[in-house]
């Protein structure tokens, strides 16, 4: 038996690999942590460049001493982990993850891998959604986190999730014009869910308070919308919705935010050999794991908001269990009445945002009805139209559809297009959304460069076919 | 489930299968397919997708001839031109003892018709100078071409379900054995389907059937690892491959470069290629060398497939010896997807005369016999 102690491989430093890192360090054991960002904290506590001097407070607002505290977390344990900010595993092999950072392509061996990969946005394509000045949500944040800057002016805010309000906040509040909140949902989705979200506590008054807050500042809310095109010669210029009763409403604008929530970066977990789960709330396959985030004994476990979107507290909770959970099938003492109090908190977060999610929901079904020539996978330009017509060659899953029409195929491999284009493959085939199956995740996850890729390549005659 | 009753079975519905069911139905025959995985999504819908003649080894250049001819009548035959494009192609050589093999290659082919003009290296470098110094002289066959292989197989899966063919998908063969005068195939989900003929194109898979038969193939899986490269300004319009086949790469006209050259070992029980990141970084570099200005590219996707090789990396394409009635079209060695539509239709006219007017000599089994191990038994 090797002495050696097992290496354990965290990947992202959002506010769950974070607590991750430091739950393990405090016993002892040293990870490495790999993280795309530069800095840490994740999307949501993204920390601007060094040398930028806006004040926590005006880039996360009430969460700014919750970010303050993870990027303290991280930094408090700097010197007691392998830390490799600014690297993408762009594949997990065997028991290898590959990377790409800045000494170029590299390779971490690993026993154990605690994946915090987090969520990205969820795009529900619409007409007109890839001119230039039209931005997910998570684009506008990042642009204002990160740079300070805003995507226009005026700029509308639009979709539906708790981010609406709180991207709209945190641009009004920096100075930019917003001309209005544009929420595909309304009142009436939240009243059959109120008792789960009073779960909230403070994080629901919190919500509350966004939501209201525009009207103190003049700013036009419209709920129970459905957005009809983003249209501009070359450029965004304005955008055109119909409210509830079905009149169509025209707002100028030169920055549009369009945000439907996130969805979980999986495909890491995917490449991990984690099993997957159709989830019928988030409509997206979900790597499966046990309330402590165990996916696979020993080897796989999962944290944070890539195992299932539940937010930045939940996520801090779920790196501290996933990390207890690997500290204990590794025979190392744990405080088991932290565990209880850790999992506690999770339950009441996750009712929470089981009611949220219905209060706030995704309308997955306008990427259904979209007209035939909107633009699905911007990547290779596939539109509505087109998975339409591959249904006439019968693909019975999303792959084959990706084979017949290249949907997915692009830069992105599918992950912004391939939720809307399975809900337009299921509805062309006139079946549950389940049944058309997922894009498979593949290798590299995000692009890489071929000459980095190159120069670690590993010369070995042994294996060359001959064609 | 009543059994389905055809004039001829065939057990792998890749392109071979597809393609053979189609030629069937084209001749009157009925014809009922199994296929384990999806139709043409195994070695036929997951490789590079070159459609040459260069370099290619003589004893197959009869069926490859004949395949030229169905490649150009696509859009007639299965509705689609599945992105087939003549855009010639290259075989580069890197060092002089490589142009001395080529040419006389080149020689060798020309007798069965194949055209091949031989460039010195700077004629080539004139032609095409994306080309690194590594490449000094190369074969252009100008007739060569390449296709999407995504669609090819389904394509012919279509059509021949559209001629009257019975295709059956994501269901394997279980148990197939001579029963009378013909053959029984019980499927993983139960179904029985008889035929008075049996093709053997399971691909990969086809060692398994034929040995269950008395004809064992020793069969390589590999699992070729291919990459694709975000779109680039269009600049290569001949496929490219190099003496020793450790490089072959082709654009497509909307930008992507596609280029492969290593192989890992397939696991046949699971059925479907995995991709080697490895083995593709070292393609990476191969590549680099051939084609300098992929560099500045991203790699966007890698992609395998299960492929069977056989021990001379011929196909194995021939009546079965112990067998009456069973016909094999199997192993393609990682160079099938040109002679698919072909190859389909020499199994075709095996199963029902016997016989077939395409040279096929040297493609069957008995390249394997031995003094000590009689193939017969």
């Amino acid at each position: 038996m090797s002495e050696r102690a097992p290496a354990v491989l965290i990947v992202g430093a959002g506010p769950a690999g974070t607590r991750a890192a430091e739950t393990l360090v405090a016993h002892g054991v040293r990870p490495v942590v790999v993280d795309e960002g530069l800095r840490s904290g994740g999307q949501i506590y993204r920390q601007p460049p060094e040398g930028f001097s806006r004040p926590a407070s005006a880039l996360y607002g009430f969460e700014a001493r919750k970010a303050e505290a993870v990027h303290a977390a991280l930094a408090a344990v700097r010197e007691s982990i392998d830390y490799r900010p600014g690297t993408l595993v762009w594949n997990v092999e065997g028991g290898v993850a590959q990377t790409l950072g800045p000494e170029g392509v590299g390779r971490i061996a690993f026993d154990s891998l605690i994946l915090a990969t987090g969520a990205m946005d969820r795009v529900i394509p619409f007409p007109g959604w890839t001119l230039p000045g039209a931005f997910t949500m998570g684009g506008a944040q990042v642009a204002l986190k990160a740079q300070g800057c805003a995507i226009g002016e005026p700029v509308v805010f639009m979709g539906t999730g708790p981010l609406l309000y709180l991207v709209a906040y945190q641009y009004a509040h920096a100075g930019a014009r917003v001309a209005a909140i544009l929420d595909t949902s309304s009142a009436a989705d939240a009243l059959p869910v109120l008792p789960g979200l009073l779960w909230g506590g403070r994080t629901f008054a919190k919500g509350l308070w966004y939501m209201t807050w525009p009207r103190t500042a003049g700013i036009p809310v419209r709920r129970g919308i459905v957005p009809v095109a983003a249209e501009g010669e070359g450029a965004l210029e304005a955008v055109r919705y119909r409210d509830r009763r079905g009149r169509e409403h025209r707002v100028a604008c030169t920055g549009l935010g369009i945000g439907y929530g996130v969805k979980s970066e999986v495909q890491l977990a995917e490449l991990a050999g984690c099993e997957m789960a159709f989830d019928p709330l988030a409509q997206q396959w979900l790597p499966e794991a046990d309330g402590d985030g165990r996916a696979r004994d020993g080897a796989v476990y999962l944290a944070g908001d890539g195992a299932g979107v539940a937010g930045a507290d939940a996520a801090e909770l779920r790196g501290r269990l996933a990390a207890l959970a690997w500290l204990a099938d590794h025979g190392i003492a744990v405080d088991r009445g932290e565990r209880a109090r850790l999992r506690a908190k999770l339950r009441r977060i996750m009712r929470f945002r089981d009611a949220l999610e219905r209060a706030l929901p995704v309308p997955f079904h306008l990427a259904r009805a979209l007209p035939d020539e909107t633009v699905i996978c911007r990547c290779e330009v596939i539109t509505a139209g087109e998975i339409r017509q591959g249904r006439a060659l019968d693909p019975a899953e999303l792959n084959r559809a990706k084979a017949y029409t290249r949907v997915g195929m692009g830069r992105c491999q599918g992950r912004v297009c391939g939720p809307a284009a399975a809900q337009i493959l299921a509805d062309a085939r006139g079946c549950d959304v389940a049944e058309v199956g997922r894009l498979r995740g593949q290798a590299p996850v995000k692009p890489l460069g071929i000459r980095a890729g190159a120069l670690a390549a590993v010369e070995d005659n042994s294996r060359a076919a001959s064609i | 489930m009543s059994a389905v009753e055809a004039d001829v079975v065939i057990v792998g519905g890749g392109l071979v299968g597809c393609a053979a069911a189609l030629r069937l139905r084209e001749r009157g025959a009925s014809v009922a397919v199994v296929e384990k995985n999806q139709l043409g999504a195994a070695a036929s819908g997951v490789n590079f997708g070159g459609v040459r003649r260069n370099g290619r080894k003589l004893a197959e250049l009869g069926i490859a001839a004949r395949a030229l001819g169905i490649w150009k009548r696509l859009p007639e035959l299965v509705g689609s031109d599945c992105e087939y494009a003549i855009t010639g192609n290259i075989k580069v050589a890197r060092s002089e003892e490589h142009m001395v093999q080529i040419a006389a290659h080149a020689e060798a082919q020309a007798g069965y018709g194949v055209e091949v003009e031989m460039l010195s290296r700077n004629a080539l470098l004139d032609r095409y100078p994306w080309l690194g110094p590594s490449a000094i002289g190369a074969a252009f066959c100008p007739s060569d071409g390449q296709a999407n292989p995504r669609l090819v197989g389904p394509a012919f899966a279509r059509a021949a379900r559209a001629a009257g063919a019975e295709l059956f998908e994501l269901d394997g063969a279980a148990h197939v054995e001579r029963d009378g005068n013909g053959f029984v195939v019980e499927t993983e989900s139960g179904r029985t389907l008889r035929g008075g003929a049996l093709i053997n194109s399971a691909g990969a898979w086809g060692g398994r059937l034929s040995a269950r038969f008395g004809e064992p193939v020793e069969i390589w899986p590999m699992e070729p690892q291919m990459v694709v490269t975000e779109p680039a300004p269009y600049f290569m319009e001949p496929v490219l491959a190099v003496v020793g086949g450790d490089v072959y790469a082709r654009q497509i006209p909307r930008g992507n470069v596609i280029f492969g050259g290593r192989s890992g070992t397939a696991d046949l029980d699971v059925g479907f290629g995995k991709v080697h990141a490895e083995e593709s970084l070292t393609t990476l570099a191969r590549t680099i060398d051939i084609i300098p200005c992929v560099a500045d590219l991203a790699v966007i996707r890698f992609w395998s497939g299960v492929e069977g090789c056989t021990p001379d990396h011929l196909p194995v394409l021939c009546p079965s010896r112990t067998t009456p009635g069973l016909v094999h079209a199997f192993g393609f060695s990682g160079h099938g997807f040109c002679l698919g539509p072909a190859s389909g239709a020499v199994a075709a006219e095996l199963a029902l005369d016997g016989r077939t007017e395409t040279p096929i000599e040297g493609l069957d089994l008995s390249r394997f016999d031995t003094a000590e191990q009689p193939a017969s038994t």
